[in-house]
């Protein structure tokens, strides 16, 4: 009934899915590519959204909304787990009461990311169960399929996506929405209070779980075989999400077993199909996962011998890899000059221009940070020196000033965007204020997320639903983190004379200081100009 | 309906109205009843660089990636863009290219000689003046979706579908306008 076929991103389908599940909470931290999610499951009705201060928040409280009966998605990039591991690993012990979804959105190529961890691993290091769409349809059905196994398992499940699925559109064919009510939260001191007394007792629970679902694993319908032989074959082939699209775009009729639930794996249903073959090829993208496992239980693959645990795959890459005859090319002529790149640089009139042109100029060690200001490292203002994860920048100078003493502050910077300081920027600035360090932190405050797509965070005074908010006020932060008034500055982007000023003033202080740049991003006021007119 | 999968590639750089273009088409083949998959990329690696869309339509489409070599058209808005893309080209591949120049960051002087190259290659080859364009339409941005009227003499999606999807995807108050330039890049003359 009133089945409609519409167009969507993985993301928009994961949305769709949470809502027809009935989801009522939504949490999460903007990053690529999982951002679009929480912006779309924030214009249903019927869903409580947050963009959360960071992943490790978003995670919690989606956590205490499955506590209290709610079924609750929470969105994040694949680094963004890293963040959210501490809670991770232990709300497993604790399981959930309303389905509790994670999604990692991995990003295979690093399109817009600093590594490109597989997270396949965290599910098996924290031992919860994993599901890996391959199109927009299985994201949306996926996502339903996580909230009931999540409930009937009592376990948080993680959803993975990648960038080519998060960021693709394919046709979904939607559905109406389950309502879920919210019982509200049960004392239960054994299941939720993880004093060693009780996390003891609910490892054992994890353990027994784990076995549980994987002999629950056919009645799941996540995996599939396909053109199964009638007897032993030379090859079959095993995979998972976007890597099948490619398999079947290359070996249409070859036997596959398509898993769609990637942790635990089928360890039967996997022994059986290696039976029929001679040999297994394992196609999965960034990290021998399936393939290790089948190594150690003695079957012969192949897989990673020829294909990289590096980028994405492509179809002409597998048949590169395993088609003899070479695929054809296009005979292109030479070209007349060698194409320049284009790579992505600041925006023209991007309020970030000027410290950076600072910066370069007056040859400061810049320990940097992560947003659309990480662009500040090339030419031509080749002014950032390092970068590492979000909020790192400040900390990092605090390490250079503990090996290289009080002096080197002097020559060293920490440069920080608004959303990423309140991310966990904030913590570095109490940790230096506590140690008397004399790092000159600069927030670059254009008001938003530019990075991720203008999303608004604690200092840009909105919320996801672009409703007033509490921004934070970085002087009140400063000073009751301990820095004296006078050393911190708030300036205007455009003033170049008044942030050159300031910039060496505060250096040449050689004291603990926070300096605020604030400029609108250029693009979001357009936006906002744009709207206001419409 | 047949197996045969279309593959358009629509590349040019941020702002030009790519995605939107490959939006619309995705969304007119779908109106004709076809299975669509569309791939792209946005984030950090998009602030001004260069963009790309895979857009494949067919009865069944396994990979939203365009097979390198496989690519039934290239749809660029920008020269450079067109050269950058050239391998994803079929042999006998076509090629819609809006002869646009946009320098890129940390580069001092715009190549020449792209478009003539192209032109002398590529015997496919539909090279559009964005002036004549501008000139008819009275309007700069809406030459994306002129091109795709160019796109829609080479493919099986009918106009009614385009007319649609176009009104669907394009800003309040510019339909008119957008199907205007639809119909102006569907009138094109090549030589």
């Amino acid at each position: 009934m009133n089945k409609k076929k519409m167009l969507m991103s993985g993301n928009e389908a994961i949305a769709r899915g949470a809502w027809e599940a009935g989801t009522t909470v939504g949490t999460g931290y903007p990053g690529t590519p999982s951002t679009e999610i929480l912006e779309n499951l924030c214009q249903y009705d019927g869903v409580n959204c947050e963009w959360s201060v960071n992943e490790k928040v978003a995670f919690e409280v989606g956590l205490g909304a499955s506590y209290a009966g709610a079924r609750s998605l929470v969105t994040m990039k694949h680094v963004g787990v890293n963040v959210a591991a501490d809670v991770l690993f232990t709300s497993v012990y604790t399981g959930v009461n309303g389905g509790l979804v994670i999604v990692t959105a991995d990003d295979p190529n690093l399109h817009s990311s600093q590594n490109e961890q597989d997270n396949r691993h965290y599910a098996r290091a924290a031992k919860l169960p994993m599901l890996e769409p391959s199109d927009s349809q299985e994201a949306k059905d996926f996502t339903i399929k996580a909230f009931e196994i999540s409930e009937k398992f009592d376990t948080p499940v993680f959803l993975r996506s990648v960038t080519r699925i998060s960021h693709s559109m394919s046709l979904v064919k939607t559905g109406e929405r389950t309502e879920h009510k919210a019982l509200g939260f049960q004392r239960n001191f054994p299941k939720y209070v993880m004093i060693p007394l009780f996390a003891r007792e609910r490892h054992k629970v994890v353990e027994k779980r784990l076995i549980e679902i994987e002999k629950a694993i056919p009645s799941f319908g996540l995996n599939q075989s396909e053109n199964m032989p009638e007897s032993k074959a030379p090859v079959g082939i095993i995979t998972a999400g976007m890597c099948y699209t490619y398999v079947k775009e290359v070996f249409p009729d070859m036997p596959i077993l398509k898993l769609g639930m990637v942790f635990p794996l089928p360890e039967k249903e996997l022994m059986e199909f290696c039976k029929m073959f001679e040999e297994i090829i394992v196609v999965e993208e960034l990290e021998p996962f399936i393939e290790d496992y089948l190594k150690a239980r003695g079957v012969k693959t192949r897989g990673k011998d020829v294909l990289p645990n590096t980028g994405e795959y492509s179809p002409e890459m597998l048949r590169q890899a395993f088609v003899e005859e070479k695929s054809q090319t296009t005979p292109i002529a030479e070209m007349p000059f060698k194409i320049p790149p284009r790579p992505p640089g600041l925006c023209p009139g991007c309020p970030h221009r000027t410290i950076y042109e600072l910066l370069n100029k007056m040859e400061l060690t810049v320990s940097g940070d992560i947003g659309c200001y990480s662009l500040g490292v090339l030419p031509p203002f080749s002014a950032m020196d390092t970068l590492v994860d979000m909020g790192a920048s400040i900390p990092l100078a605090q390490g250079i000033e503990m090996a290289m003493g009080t002096e080197s502050a002097k020559r060293t910077v920490a440069v920080i965007g608004d959303s990423t300081f309140a991310h966990s920027g904030v913590s570095g600035l109490i940790n230096a204020a506590y140690n008397n360090r004399h790092t000159l932190m600069i927030v670059l405050d254009n008001g938003t997320t530019a990075m991720t797509g203008m999303q608004p965070n604690p200092l840009s005074g909105e919320n996801i639903y672009h409703k007033k908010a509490w921004a934070l006020d970085y002087r009140k932060l400063g000073e009751a983190a301990g820095l004296k008034s006078e050393n911190i500055m708030i300036v205007d982007a455009y003033n170049n004379e008044e942030v050159e000023s300031s910039v060496c003033e505060l250096l040449e202080r050689n004291e603990l200081s926070l300096l605020v740049i604030k400029g609108p991003c250029i693009i979001d006021l357009r936006k906002k100009k744009k709207a206001s007119k419409a | 309906m047949n197996e045969k999968i279309t593959n358009v590639l629509m590349v040019g750089v941020g702002g030009q109205g790519t995605v939107l273009s490959s939006n619309i088409m995705s969304l007119a083949a779908m109106y004709d009843g076809f299975d669509v998959k569309k791939s792209e990329i946005h984030g950090m690696s998009q602030r001004g660089g260069s963009v790309f869309s895979h857009v494949r339509f067919g009865e069944k489409v396994y990979s939203a990636v365009i097979p390198m070599h496989e690519s039934d058209v290239l749809l660029a808005l920008e020269e450079l863009e067109t050269l950058r893309w050239l391998n994803y080209l079929k042999p006998d591949g076509k090629i819609i290219c809006l002869k646009e120049n946009i320098l890129p960051y940390n580069v001092q002087e715009y190549p020449q000689g792209a478009a003539g190259f192209i032109s002398e290659n590529f015997a496919n080859s539909y090279m559009v003046e964005p002036k004549e364009l501008k000139a008819i339409l009275k309007n700069t941005k809406v030459l994306n979706v002129a091109l795709l009227g160019v796109l829609s003499n080479m493919l099986e999606i009918s106009d009614e579908s385009w007319k649609r999807a176009i009104m669907e995807l394009t800003p309040k108050g510019t339909g008119e306008l957008n199907i205007k330039a639809f119909e102006t890049g569907k009138k094109l003359k090549f030589d």
